[in-house]
């Protein structure tokens, strides 16, 4: 197999969005899609899984409850518990209503930054990391669809001309 | 294909002929131009007010709270009444950004980025003052549960004060990553088009790498939409615990269960309203009226009129209940407040916040600019004095008539205060000019269902301004009229023939996409009904548009054959 790839490049959504369902209806692997805004559709379109990252952050809120229940009760009942206003401090769960607020916040805190880190490792997102997309036009109003070469470039490159492609080019694999 | 329909009565949100491209050189032009003389100015004044305040604030830490005009039985004054008045202000941007989310509502793309940028630097401000009123601001890290020197003596999470600190922290950080994370696009488009070695680099920097890859799209939207739902209930949290701080006390008009519901609707109407008196100015500034519109404006004082009204129902509820409990000091507390030597501050509060934003039932005062610029600050000044008035009036009259007095502020009080919204303007102003001030991304997704043109082409038939398939080995033919004919025999033969005479034509105008033009247009061809335009497949459609030659491909890109059968079934 060669390690060849074309970038087809389209001026509009919709018609990316076709060339997409026709090279997928001809059996063409398509590598990568580069969009300048999210196209509503296109992860169906290519065959993408839906992404987990809700249900991490679901998981993640669960931990920053549990390390509240945790915290609250291992700080104001058990190491020195004191008598504040009165409020009962000889068992978390008579307590517990002061510690709402406290144990909502974290679980807020813990879902949201910690889906956030996932996205962004997950994504390769970070600080100083290079930018991989094929075409500056990219992030402004050109789309590219990545199709691996198998066998007939010259056919394949005709075909994704027919589908709309104002800009192809053929690249050594990155 | 996915229809980019949008009901005609929707009025455009994004006004002017433009594409994808406009909207990249329109975000980016105030980045790339140079500041000019006014912005200079402005920035200018709101640096010297950003130094006093510094000043200030060094002259209280170094000498001690007492240069502030607290006294015994006032120790809560001004310090407090700026954290809940920036606090306040700082829900508008989340409510934008995550409440209008949820709700899908599309306007919120042209201003949720500066409404969010107005939430953090907001927030900013308030965080300051606690800090500030510690006295001993090295030690604010005594506030987070981690063991003391002496032994572990833990912070205490009873008090709704710890309750603050964790309310706040989280959604200052939150509110941080839901706009960087939206960021990295519009940070990505800018460092695409730097040419500036150091603004490239600058922007690569920010942008973390951002791609634009259809996985990453997928998982964008995902974290948007659950930030949302987790920034919504923290919002309303956040200025929940702020009441708390008033309602758990038992000082006559703080304790009350109604505090938590008012203080939120109350933040939401200053934060509207400064939301309003920013970008009033900068749509103006930064030549971004296309995107912020008079519809935005318009919006935004409906939420402002709304919630204005909540805020009002609040106080009169106050009063009846105050009234009704038979509590002498609670009636006490709101007699003094309406007629007590705090009299004009009640005023002012009831007069800016109840009455003021009733105006804007009138369609034609809430849609003028210089109205709505005017009245969003008569807003703010009326909420501060809300704070003003809750706080000092009720200190002012302690359970001991030897110890009543007033409240003055005093040089160093005024100072931080202006000094805050020194820092605010400083940091909105630079953000102004170095950051993509609207949603591009998001917004360039609306483009093609909100756009002005696009509605144009749908509702009334004009051109498609869409770039459109290129054409390849495909001989486009000039359609002869005997042509035209043979296909229309051709169409009618497959679709079935309709006789109007007899039988009850369809109203083809509820197709989207079918307007009364390409109605009567069908019409002459011969297609009167849902069912024969249920029959239309590929072939069909192609006959179509070599018989109609206009509106190519349109019958295909809606899918009329799909809601023809839908309409035919009702």
């Amino acid at each position: 197999m060669s390690s060849k790839v074309i970038q087809a490049m389209y001026n509009d959504d919709d018609i990316l969005m076709s060339a997409v369902k026709e090279t997928r209806a001809a059996h063409h692997h398509i590598e990568e899609v580069f969009t300048p805004f999210p196209v509503h559709g296109l992860d169906k379109a290519m065959g993408l899984e839906p992404t987990k990252i809700a249900i991490t952050a679901f998981m993640y809120g669960l931990c920053g409850l549990s390390f509240a229940i945790w915290m609250t009760n291992y700080m104001m009942i058990q190491d020195w518990p004191q008598n504040i206003g009165g409020k009962p401090s000889f068992a978390w769960i008579y307590n517990m209503p002061a510690f709402v607020p406290i144990m909502f916040e974290m679980t807020v805190f813990f879902a949201a930054h910690l889906m956030v880190i996932t996205f962004y490792m997950r994504s390769r997102l970070w600080p100083f990391k290079k930018a991989e997309n094929p075409d500056p036009r990219t992030t402004d109003d050109m789309f590219v669809m990545e199709v691996s070469v198998d066998g007939n470039e010259k056919e394949l490159t005709s075909f994704l001309k027919e589908t709309g492609a104002v800009e192809i080019k053929v690249t050594e694999k990155h | 294909m996915s229809s980019h329909y949008e009901a005609p009565i929707r009025r455009p949100l994004i006004v002017g002929d433009k594409s994808y491209h406009d909207i990249t050189v329109d975000v980016a032009a105030p980045v790339e131009g140079k500041a000019n003389k006014l912005w200079w100015t402005v920035f200018s004044i709101a640096l010297l007010a950003f130094l006093w305040g510094v000043g200030s604030i060094i002259y209280t830490i170094g000498t001690g709270i007492g240069v502030w005009g607290l006294n015994k039985t006032v120790g809560w004054a001004w310090d407090i009444t700026n954290f809940v008045w920036w606090v306040g202000i700082g829900h508008a941007g989340t409510l934008i950004s995550a409440v209008l989310l949820l709700f899908r509502q599309k306007w919120r793309m042209g201003i949720n980025r500066s409404a969010e940028a107005m939430t953090i630097f907001s927030v900013i401000q308030a965080g300051l003052f606690p800090i500030i009123h510690m006295g001993r601001p090295w030690n604010a890290y005594w506030v987070l549960p981690i063991p003391n020197q002496f032994g572990s003596l833990w912070a205490n999470f009873n008090s709704p004060l710890l309750w603050d600190v964790f309310a706040i922290s989280t959604y200052l950080s939150v509110s941080l990553v839901f706009w960087w994370t939206g960021l990295l696009p519009d940070f990505a488009m800018l460092r695409d088009r730097a040419v500036r070695p150091f603004q490239k680099k600058i922007y690569s920097l920010l942008s973390f790498g951002w791609t634009g890859r259809a996985k990453d799209w997928q998982r964008f939207e995902e974290v948007s939409l659950v930030l949302a739902g987790l920034a919504t209930p923290l919002v309303l949290s956040v200025h929940t615990i702020v009441s708390m701080d008033f309602a758990t006390s038992i000082i006559p008009g703080w304790h009350t269960t109604i505090f938590p519901p008012y203080f939120v609707a109350g933040a939401i109407f200053s934060g509207f309203a400064m939301v309003n008196t920013l970008l009033i100015i900068m749509r103006k500034v930064s030549n971004l009226e296309a995107y912020i519109t008079i519809q935005h404006i318009e919006l935004m004082n409906i939420v402002i009129m709304i919630t204005g009204s909540i805020v009002g129902c609040a106080y009169i509820t106050e009063l009846f209940i105050a009234w009704y409990s038979g509590v002498e000091y609670e009636q006490y507390a709101f007699l003094n407040r309406a007629t007590g030597p705090y009299w004009w501050a009640y005023l002012l509060m009831m007069s800016c916040n109840v009455i003021s934003p009733q105006v804007f039932w009138s369609k034609k005062l809430r849609t003028s600019i210089a109205f709505s610029f005017a009245l969003s600050i008569v807003v703010n000044i009326g909420m501060w004095f809300e704070r003003f008035v809750i706080i000092v009036t009720s200190l002012h009259r302690d359970y001991l008539p030897s110890s009543w007095t007033m409240f003055s502020p005093t040089f160093v009080d005024i100072g931080i205060f202006v000094g805050t919204i020194g820092f605010f303007f400083v940091l909105f102003l630079l953000y102004a000019r170095t950051f993509p001030v609207i949603a591009q991304a998001e917004v360039k997704s609306i483009l093609k269902s909100s756009g002005d043109n696009y509605k144009r082409y749908r509702d009334a038939g004009g051109d498609n301004p869409a770039p459109l398939k290129p054409v390849f080995n495909k001989q486009v033919e000039k359609i002869s009229s005997e042509d035209t004919a043979e296909n229309t025999s051709n169409l009618l033969s497959s679709l079935g023939f309709f006789d109007p005479t007899t039988q009850k034509a369809d109203d083809l105008k509820l197709i989207s996409g079918v307007g009364p033009k390409l109605e009567k247009t069908l019409n002459t061809i011969g297609i009167y009904a849902f069912d024969q335009v249920s029959k239309m497949t590929n072939k069909e459609y192609d006959l179509l548009d070599s018989i109609m030659g206009s509106f190519q491909g349109r019958a295909k890109r809606d899918d009329w054959a799909e809601q023809a059968k839908n309409l035919k079934n009702n």
